[in-house]
């Protein structure tokens, strides 16, 4: 059984270079080029809609929960603002980061810079980072966003239902980044021409955490921090949960997303909050595909790919006992079957990952 | 420099892109929305990945691997994660040919 190292500077690291396996291309369907881009058009409209029900239904909830406040009939407004503060944040975080949200790219930057806050991350660190979590999806030692290391703490995953993990890392990151830049690991992927936005955009960052916290403890309440601050905790929930989902149980250091990523059919509150990224093969195969297009694609290459979950809970049901069985053999994963409209599998490029070859060897 | 045939006018949509391969080298032909035509290097300045599955809108170009952006007309990176330029060629058009000349 391997030991996998996670650090960007470690042996796996070094292996995924030295392999060739950083270098590789990936698997993509072929989709006609007219179909595609049809696909890849961008468009203000879709987006401008759901940012005004976004920020409309925040103002609304967190108004009548400032409005009840103490009383615990403000709980569920403050639920609901929660999950749009430190869940919704995330999918628009990601999407913006793309740029592919919004056609007008000013729109797609101030989005993208509210919700980095909202999530608690650098956005001058973190549009780097997802740029090699694209390029390098769970290759060891490479993609910086994995979200289940292997072998899986199941404790720490459970803890950060509520943010306390990201919460708990995020500050003395931002208070390095603000005092003196990028750390050490941020600065293998963000480039040196960056690395003063980085020390800004900590600076700003902390200086509004401060003026809440001076709010709050001046008035001797928990309220500021109620809605700024604290929703990342008690609203992360939902992007933990379809988080997890994107790639946990499934391949690491494959080249081949239908591997690596899992597609699952979700509510439409949940695809609102998630912003469709629910699509998550379709999305890593083809990143320029607007958040709004995912499921027009997804009817386009579904017949390439192994069959979506069909709800989060039919997907939780697949991916929970595959998270416990890589507690005790970290080279277990689920190997999805294709169907016969699919092309096969590359073995040929993934004959070095355990198990690959003859699914079970790993166990 | 020698000015290569590369291919018709007819070839590449407006507002779209092809790959064309010279030798050793590929590049990336473009049809402006003006009907203008434009060259530039191939791969992508950030992960050598070809720009010819990209999109092209108005005079940018992006990149289908992390959406970065150039100006194809002077090869100018304007959007992360891309902040090396991108080399440009001359163009011309004769007789409903497109030709570069290749360095
Ligand atoms: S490879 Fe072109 S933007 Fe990354």
């Amino acid at each position: 059984m391997s030991k996998r190292d996670y650090s960007l500077f470690g042996a796996d690291a070094k292996r995924a270079v030295e392999s060739g396996l950083t270098a590789a291309e990936w698997y993509h369907t072929e989709v006609p080029r007219k179909v595609m881009k049809d696909l890849m058009a961008r468009s203000d409209r879709p987006a401008i809609r759901d940012t005004i029900i976004l920020y409309g239904s925040m103002i609304l909830f967190a108004g009548i929960g400032i409005a009840l406040w103490p009383s615990w009939w403000s709980a569920p407004f403050w639920l609901a603002y929660g999950v749009l503060y430190g869940s919704a944040s995330d999918s628009r975080w990601h999407e913006c980061g793309h740029g592919t949200a919004f056609k007008t790219p000013w729109m797609n930057n101030w989005v993208y810079e509210i919700a980095s806050f909202m999530i608690m991350r650098n956005s001058a660190t973190w549009r780097w980072s997802h740029a090699r979590h694209h390029s390098e999806t769970y290759l060891v030692g490479r993609d910086p966003e994995i979200a289940v290391m292997r072998p899986p703490e199941v404790a720490k995953l459970i803890l950060n239902f509520f943010g306390i993990i990201d919460v708990i890392k995020f500050f003395p990151n931002l208070i390095q980044n603000a005092l003196s830049g990028p750390t050490a690991a941020e600065k293998t992927f963000v480039p040196q021409s960056d690395w003063g936005k980085v020390q800004k955009v900590g600076i700003i960052c902390v200086a509004i955490y401060a003026v809440t916290l001076i709010a709050a403890i001046s008035w001797g309440s928990i309220l500021p921090l109620m809605v700024i601050g604290l929703p990342r905790m008690y609203g992360a929930w939902h992007h933990v949960m379809t988080g997890l989902l994107q790639h946990g149980g499934l391949a690491d250091n494959v080249i081949d997303h239908r591997l690596n990523s899992r597609t699952v059919y979700m509510n439409p509150i949940s695809r609102f909050i998630y912003w469709n990224m629910n699509y998550h093969v379709e999305h890593h195969m083809f990143p320029m595909v607007p958040y709004h297009a995912l499921p027009r694609l997804h009817e386009v290459i579904k017949d390439d790919l192994p069959p979506p979950n069909r709800s989060i809970g039919e997907a939780f049901a697949e991916m929970w006992p595959a998270i416990k069985r890589q507690v005790l053999n970290e080279d277990y994963f689920i190997r999805r079957d294709l169907p016969p409209t699919a092309k096969p599998y590359r073995e040929d490029f993934h004959q070095y990952v355990p198990g690959m070859m003859h699914p079970g060897d790993a166990e | 420099m020698p000015w290569i045939d590369a291919c018709s006018t007819d070839d590449i949509d407006e507002e779209d892109l092809i790959r064309w391969d010279h030798g050793a080298q590929t590049f990336a032909i473009y049809h402006s929305p003006e009907g203008e035509f434009f060259a530039t290097a191939g791969l992508c300045s950030h992960e050598n990945v070809h720009l010819c599955d990209g999109l092209v809108m108005g005079h940018l170009i992006e990149c289908p691997k992390h959406n970065g952006q150039f100006d194809y007309r002077t090869g100018e990176a304007m959007r992360a994660p891309v902040c090396v330029n991108l080399k440009v060629f001359p163009v011309k058009v004769e007789a409903g040919r497109v030709f570069v000349e290749v360095a």
